[in-house]
């Protein structure tokens, strides 16, 4: 099976989708002539021409609401976001436009729609460019929300996405760009709402969503060399969330640890904890312990920003201690 | 900060208090450790001390009313600190000024980094209390799961030492109370879930448990666990006669030799009268030492041994029975004990005794000969092993070397917990003091 980066599943997907149905097209800032500002549309601009890949000024909100009305138009729209920073000028379209127009048309207009981009912090960038707003997203009822961790699973849950006639936001990661992983040549999709056993172990789950699959990986990797087992719940998408898949692993271990990369208040692990406590009472040997950013802005300096993110070494102590073992 | 004045526990098996006496009335400054209260227990008056600095800010119950322990009975805070939603409206001071709150919290919203340390030290002091609260209450912590199993294995909790934090039984000191009765092997799983596991790799080779008792010692006592004659030995008695399975040894001692050491004693000087129950608790613990297998406190999974002998001493007050401890009893010379026991039984009638001084008896002695009673059997206090309740001495004709002559005579009996003492066990135990009481000097062997 060919080993591609998450960048190229991506591009993969939308051109891929772009084949299949001419309903489908892309709009954003440097989505076209630059190639996309982190290369995900590649190529997309000489193949399907200006009318399909369309490069948009520097306005939010503006083009959000052109893809609003592409979709209620009959078109399948994907809407980039620069990264989902800069899509806070947007969220009136996403949120009271896109979100609503369904229930509001009384069933009149679906919302075929993708809204995407890197979502969380990369590297130093920032208190107003390192946020992840799942949480945020994941509120508003008549969203979907999706966070893949994989190359592979950023592929087959964009075409999901991209097939939806519900308005999805797709939250990609600047740091994942650039990580690799299998992809199969033949097509395959993801359905939305489905949550992904990644690995297997009887001591602790591990529940966790998008950039913090990888640590979440890696810490049940190295908590492994010390005889302790995690079963690692993706949840790849957040809205609708798969309780059962959370519930069936919980139940096995009796023990929970949630890993998120926002923040704790309202995070998408408080979610979380509530369903567990719901439907797992009887069964939890430990209160659910939850790994999350620190509850202040991403400072800038480096070994701060460090300190503030959510990581291995964390996630470590956070499984050793819903085992009593700190 | 705000700090709620709770009922304490303030003897250890106090459930409620009753509160006699506001020290300090509302508007006094308080600082942490002055006495705000005093609170009558099941055992004494206490005093109860401040644990914050401030201004007494309401006092929640009345002079005479009684509390469970945990509950808020006041409020201690700065002079203009909104406390309604500790003291509630009704209760609180008419000091306290309700206009304060939003002004609070606007002040919070301003300074989000102060608002958010703040918010977290609050959530921490929470915590912190709930697990004094649990505590005080007496309660078992455990959690869901280990509620679940031991319900589906038919174990009572309370006979479970939780090893999670806060005492907090979970599902590994389940899986111990239950997996004593398997000598399977044990999965890495289960190693891993045992309470002294470390978190090293899971070993290949898997040891059956082992059937010898484990014995670990710390300071003055070992913790043996229980083997499983001693579990069948617990449960079947148990469940033929109450929770403590006692059964009762009588001895008839000759009190002559004892009578004879008095008078010596007496004989050379006030300063050297000791009273016969002083040389029967002194016998007592000097008989502990050599048989340690009675100087036991039962502990629901184990039994604990004690090596130092702390007398216990039934004392009646006008109140009730209380059982004042003379401690290392087996290291104190007559004189001490006599001394200590005449001044725990004074400050007893008084009702002046401090918890620690009517706790962490090892063995009981109760004593009715006073009042002409020739044999009685007494009640174990828990979790002691044993009590020894003494009769009157009296003067008997007995045969001896073909005549009677005439002895002095004294009746003990001893209740013994059949989950730690067997018969033959108590026996030794009696036979031993009989014959340090028969021939006093064998005290000094």
């Amino acid at each position: 099976m060919p080993v591609i980066t998450y960048r190229d599943a991506l591009n993969q997907a939308l051109r891929e989708e772009m084949h299949r149905d001419d309903r489908v097209f892309l709009m954003g800032e440097e989505v076209a002539v630059y190639q996309g500002a982190y290369k995900v549309s590649k190529g997309l601009l000489q193949e399907f021409g200006e009318m399909r890949v369309v490069d948009t000024p520097i306005t939010e909100l503006g083009f959000a609401g052109v893809g609003v009305g592409a979709a209620m138009a009959g078109l399948r729209p994907i809407i980039e976001f620069m990264t989902w920073n800069f899509a806070l000028l947007a969220l009136d379209q996403v949120v009271n436009a896109a979100a609503k127009m369904l229930y509001m048309s009384g069933g009149q207009f679906p919302m075929p729609m993708v809204f995407r981009g890197p979502n969380g912090a990369a590297l130093q960038l920032a208190a107003q460019h390192s946020q992840a707003w799942e949480s945020w997203l994941a509120h508003i009822p008549g969203l979907k929300v999706v966070a893949p961790g994989t190359p592979y699973d950023a592929k087959g849950l964009l075409k999901a996405a991209i097939r939806d006639d519900n308005p999805v936001c797709f939250l990609e990661g600047e740091m994942l760009y650039n990580t690799k992983g299998e992809v199969p040549e033949e097509e395959y999709i993801i359905p939305l709402g489905k949550a992904e056993l990644k690995r297997e172990g009887d001591h602790c789950t591990l529940i966790t969503h998008g950039k913090m699959v990888l640590v979440a990986m890696q810490a049940a990797d190295l908590l492994a060399k010390e005889g302790i087992r995690c079963d690692v719940v993706d949840l790849r998408t957040i809205r609708p969330m798969d309780v059962d898949a959370i519930a069936a692993s919980v139940r096995k271990t009796n023990r929970a640890v949630v890993v998120e990369e926002g923040w704790e208040l309202c995070g998408v692990g408080a979610q979380v904890v509530d369903y567990v406590q719901r439907y797992c009472f009887d069964h939890l040997d430990a209160p659910v312990v939850r790994v999350h950013q620190a509850d202040a802005p991403m400072p800038y300096t480096k070994s701060l920003e460090k300190a503030a993110k959510p990581d291995v070494p964390k996630t470590i102590a956070a499984v050793k201690q819903v085992l009593y073992l700190d | 900060m705000a700090t709620k004045v709770m009922m304490e526990a303030l003897s250890p098996t106090m459930e409620e208090g009753r509160l006699v006496k506001w020290v300090k009335a509302v508007g006094d400054a308080v600082k942490s450790g002055d006495t705000i209260a005093e609170v009558e227990t099941d055992k004494a008056i206490m005093e109860l001390v401040a644990r914050g600095d401030g201004v007494l800010r309401a006092q929640l119950i009345a002079e005479g009313a009684t509390s469970p322990i945990g509950e808020t009975i006041g409020v201690i805070a700065a002079a203009d600190e909104d406390i309604s939603s500790i003291a509630g409206g009704a209760a609180a001071a008419p000091a306290a000024p309700a206009a304060q709150a939003p002004a609070a919290s606007g002040a919070a919203s301003a300074e989000p980094a102060v608002a958010a340390s703040a918010d977290n030290s609050s959530r921490r002091g929470a915590e912190e209390q709930e697990n004094a609260e649990v505590a005080a209450a007496g309660a078992t912590r455990s959690s869901p799961l280990a509620r679940r199993l031991a319900a589906e294995k038919g174990l009572n909790l309370s006979s479970i030492q939780g090893s999670g934090p806060g005492g907090r039984i979970i599902k590994r000191d389940i899986e111990a109370a239950s997996s004593a009765t398997s000598s399977s092997s044990a999965s890495p799983r289960e190693l891993l879930n045992q309470p002294a596991a470390t978190s090293g790799a899971p070993s290949s080779s898997t040891k059956p448990t082992s059937t010898a008792p484990s014995i670990q010692i710390d300071g003055e006592y070992k913790d043996v666990t229980l083997t499983q004659m001693r579990k069948t030995i617990a449960r079947r008695l148990g469940e033929s006669i109450g929770p403590i399975p006692t059964f009762f040894l009588t001895s008839e001692i000759d009190m002559t030799n004892v009578g004879k050491l008095r008078e010596q004693m007496s004989a050379a000087g006030d300063q050297f009268k000791v009273s016969v129950n002083d040389i029967i608790i002194k016998a007592v613990a000097i008989a502990l030492t050599r048989h340690p297998e009675v100087n036991a406190h039962w502990m629901g999974d184990h039994i604990r041994y004690f090596s130092a002998a702390h007398i216990g001493m039934a004392v009646a007050t006008d109140d009730g029975l209380i059982v004042p401890v003379i401690r290392d009893a087996h290291l104190k010379g007559l004189g001490a004990i006599g001394k200590e026991a005449r001044e725990l039984a004074k400050r007893a009638r008084e009702r002046k005794l401090q918890p620690a001084e009517f706790s962490g008896g090892t063995f009981s002695v109760s004593n009715l000969g006073m009042f002409g009673i020739d044999q009685f059997t007494a009640i174990i206090n828990p979790p002691e092993a044993a009590i020894l309740a003494v009769g009157a001495t009296e003067t008997k004709p007995v045969w001896e070397n073909g005549q009677f002559v005439p002895r002095q005579r004294m009746r003990v009996t001893m209740s013994c917990d059949h989950r730690i003492i067997d018969g033959a066990v108590g026996a030794r135990f009696l036979q031993t003091l009989k014959q340090l009481l028969e021939s006093p000097l064998m005290m000094l062997f």
